[in-house]
C-alpha cells in the first residue's frame, strides 16, 4: 500500500519543484511587465506590490509619443527593423551558399574553412570593436544603418553557416539526381528540390540571425555614438536609462516593447528553435 | 559520438556510381551534377566566396589590425593625422602591465567566470535532469519559461535586473528588510545600494547571468539525457546505487563530452561578458568595478582616446579566449563535429 503513495508524493514533489523552478525563472519579465502598468507614485513606493493596484497606459504613451527622450517609439522601432530585417536576408542567403559548398563538395580547404567558422566566432565583439570603429570611421560608415547591418550580416554568419550546413547534408542526394534524371539543370535542382527541403532550416536560422541582429547592443552603441535619431531599440532602451531621474515605468515599458517581438517571434517557432539550439550546442 | 542521424544518411554516403569507373550509361544532366572538372572544381569556391569575403573583412582583418595597433601609438594625433603613427615596441604592453587598474579588471574578469560558469553549469544540469523527470506536459511548460529566460535581450535583462536591485523601490532590498534576522535580513537592507562596490555588483551581474545562461545549459543537458539508454539507470538502480552515485557513474561519464563543450563555451561567454557588465555597472561610471573587457573600451572610447593601449588590451582579451576555443575546437573535433 505504501509505494502508489511514496510515487504519487514523489511526483508531487517533482511538479512542485518544476512548478517553483519556473516561477523564479519567470518573476524577472513579470516584474518588469507589472511595472510597465504601474503609475509612479505605485513604482516609488517602498513596499512594492506584485500587481498594480492601479493599472496604467501612461508610460506606455509616453514611450510611443516621445514626451521622455523627445523621439517616439517608432523611429528606433524602424531602425531596429530596418537593420534586422536586411541583415537576415542576406545572411540567410549567404549562409545558404556556404553551407551548399561545405555540405555537397570536397575541396582543399573545407576542413580549414569549417575550423576558421568555429575559431572566428568566438573572437570578443567589445575587442573587434575598436578596429572597426577606426575602420569604419575612414570608410564614413559611422552613424550609418548600413554599416550597422554589415556587421550584423557577418557576425552572424559562423553560426548560420554551421548549423545549415547540417541542414544541406540532411537532403539525401538521390532527390537532387531524380530531379536531374528528369532534365532539371542545377538551379532548377536548387530552386525545386534543395530550397523548399532547407526551408525549416533556413527559418531557425533566420531566428539566429534575427535575435541576434535585435539584441545587438556593442556595436549599436558604439557606431550609433552622436545621431540619436539612428539608434536601434537596446541603445534607445540603454539612452534614457542612463540619463538623470530614472523614469522606471518608461524604461519599462520601453523594454516590454522592445522584447515583445523576440517573445512571440520565439514561442512561435520554439520546437524547432530548440531542435536547432541542441544540434548547435552539440555541434558547436 | 553525438553526430545525430542526420550525419548518417545517404547524403554523405559514398557517391554510388561507377562501380566499374564507368557512368556513361547516365543520363547528361545527372552527369553534370556530378562533373569533376575544373568547372565543378571552382563552384565550392564561388559558392563560399561571399562570406569569406565578409568574415575576412570584417572579422579577421580587425583581429589582424588588434595586433598591429597594440604595437603603435594610435591616439587622438593619430587619428586626427596631426601626427603620424609610429612604431613603439611593447610600450603598449609595459603601460598595461603597470596599470593598477589592469590588475583588478583582470582580476574581476576571472573570479566572475570562475564563480559564474559553475553555478550556470549546476544549475543547468540540475534543471536538466529535474526536466527529464517531469511528465511531459509540465516539462514542456519549465523549458518554455526557460527559455524565455534565455530569449531575453541582454539589455533588456540588465536592466530589468538594476530595477529589481534598485535602492529606491527595487524588490530585492524589500525582501531582503523582510528576512529574519538570522538570514542576514534586516533594516539594514532597506535602501542598500547594489551598484556602488564591485561585490555587491557583480552579486547582480552573476544572479543575471545564471538565470540566462542556465536555459541553454539545461536544455542541451536533456538533449544529452534523451539519449541515454533507460536499461542503463534502471541497472545501476537494480545494483542498488541512489540518485546521487548513478549520475557520477553512469549520467556523467556519458554527458562528459556535452558538459565539456559546455564548460567551454560558458567560460568563453562569462570571461568576455560585456553588455549586462556594461550596464549593471553603470556604463562606464564605476572604474573599481570595470572588467577586463569594459577596461578594454573604455581605453578606446573615452575622452581622450589611446586605441594603441585599447589594442593591447583587446590582444590579451582575444588571445585568452583563443586558447579556450582551441581546447573547445578539439572537444568539436573529437566528437566529429567536422565532417
Amino acid at each position: 500500500m505504501t509505494r502508489p503513495y511514496a510515487r504519487r508524493t514523489r511526483k508531487f514533489a517533482l511538479n512542485a519543484t518544476g512548478i517553483l523552478v519556473a516561477a523564479v525563472t519567470l518573476f524577472p519579465i513579470f516584474w518588469m511587465v507589472s511595472t510597465a502598468f504601474k503609475p509612479a507614485t505605485e513604482i516609488e513606493s517602498l513596499t512594492p506590490h506584485p500587481l498594480p493596484y492601479h493599472p496604467t497606459w501612461v508610460n506606455f504613451a509616453n514611450v510611443l509619443n516621445g514626451s521622455v527622450i523627445g523621439m517616439p517609439y517608432w523611429v528606433f522601432l524602424r531602425n531596429s527593423l530596418l537593420v534586422t530585417v536586411s541583415s537576415v536576408l542576406v545572411s540567410s542567403l549567404v549562409a545558404l551558399l556556404a553551407a551548399i559548398a561545405v555540405a555537397r563538395f570536397r575541396f582543399r580547404f573545407r576542413t580549414t574553412y569549417l575550423i576558421m567558422l568555429l575559431i572566428v566566432q568566438m573572437l570578443p565583439q567589445q575587442a573587434l570593436v575598436i578596429a572597426l570603429f577606426l575602420d569604419f570611421r575612414k570608410v564614413n560608415l559611422l552613424d550609418s544603418l548600413i554599416g550597422l547591418s554589415l556587421l550584423y550580416i557577418t557576425f552572424s554568419l559562423p553560426v548560420t553557416i554551421w548549423m545549415l550546413r547540417n541542414f544541406v547534408a540532411a537532403v539525401p542526394r538521390q532527390l537532387e539526381e531524380a530531379a536531374a534524371i528528369d532534365g532539371a539543370g542545377p538551379y532548377t535542382v536548387f530552386r525545386k528540390v534543395l530550397l523548399p527541403l532547407v526551408a525549416p532550416g533556413l527559418v531557425t536560422t533566420s531566428v539566429f540571425a534575427f535575435i541576434f541582429a535585435w539584441n545587438e547592443f556593442v556595436f549599436a552603441l558604439t557606431f550609433l555614438g552622436t545621431d540619436q535619431s539612428k539608434y536601434t531599440l537596446p541603445v534607445y532602451v540603454t539612452y534614457f536609462f542612463g540619463k538623470g531621474s530614472v523614469d522606471w515605468g518608461a524604461i519599462m515599458a520601453a523594454s516590454v516593447l522592445f522584447t515583445l517581438p523576440v517573445m512571440i517571434f520565439f514561442l512561435i517557432v520554439q520546437r524547432r528553435l530548440r531542435t536547432g539550439l541542441i544540434a548547435g550546442a552539440v555541434k558547436g | 559520438m553525438l553526430s545525430s542521424a542526420k550525419e548518417a544518411s545517404p547524403a554523405s554516403a559514398p557517391v554510388p556510381v561507377s562501380p566499374n569507373g564507368r557512368w556513361s550509361y547516365l543520363p547528361p544532366s545527372v552527369r553534370r551534377l556530378r562533373r569533376r572538372g575544373p568547372r565543378r572544381r571552382l563552384v565550392p569556391y564561388l559558392l563560399l566566396l561571399p562570406s569569406a569575403a565578409a568574415i575576412g573583412l570584417m572579422l579577421v582583418w580587425p583581429a589582424i589590425q588588434l595586433a598591429i595597433y597594440s604595437f603603435q601609438n594610435y591616439g587622438l594625433p593619430q587619428i586626427t593625422g596631426a601626427e603620424p603613427t609610429q612604431w613603439t615596441g611593447f610600450g603598449n604592453f609595459k603601460l598595461v602591465l603597470d596599470d593598477p587598474e589592469f590588475w583588478s579588471s583582470l582580476r574581476i574578469s576571472v573570479v566572475f567566470a570562475a564563480v559564474v560558469v559553475p553555478l550556470t553549469l549546476m544549475t543547468g544540469t540540475l534543471v536538466g535532469l529535474l526536466l527529464n523527470r517531469l511528465g511531459r506536459k509540465m516539462a514542456s511548460f519549465v523549458s518554455t519559461a526557460a527559455l524565455l529566460a534565455w530569449a531575453m535581450p541582454g539589455v533588456s535583462a540588465s536592466v530589468i535586473f538594476v530595477w529589481l536591485f534598485d535602492p529606491d523601490g527595487g524588490v530585492a532590498d524589500w525582501l531582503l528588510t523582510k528576512l529574519p534576522v538570522w538570514l542576514d535580513g534586516g533594516q539594514k537592507w532597506s535602501g542598500f545600494s547594489w551598484t556602488n562596490a564591485p561585490l555587491p555588483a557583480y552579486t547582480v551581474i552573476t544572479l543575471l547571468v545564471v538565470w540566462q545562461g542556465f536555459p541553454f545549459i539545461a536544455v542541451s543537458v536533456l538533449a544529452g539525457l534523451k539519449m541515454i539508454p533507460t536499461e542503463l539507470f534502471e541497472a545501476a538502480r537494480v545494483d542498488g546505487a541512489g540518485p546521487w552515485r548513478v549520475f557520477w557513474k553512469v549520467t556523467y561519464p556519458i554527458l562528459k563530452p556535452i558538459f565539456l563543450v559546455l564548460a567551454l563555451l560558458s567560460v568563453i561567454w562569462d570571461f568576455g561578458l560585456f553588455t549586462q557588465a556594461y550596464i549593471v555597472t553603470g556604463e562606464l561610471g564605476n572604474r573599481d568595478e570595470f572588467n577586463l573587457g569594459i577596461y578594454a573600451y573604455d581605453k578606446a572610447f573615452t575622452m581622450p582616446p589611446d586605441y594603441g593601449v585599447a589594442s593591447a588590451l583587446a590582444l590579451i582579451l582575444t588571445i585568452v579566449l583563443l586558447i579556450i576555443t582551441a581546447g573547445y575546437v578539439r572537444a568539436s573535433v573529437r566528437q566529429g563535429a567536422i565532417q
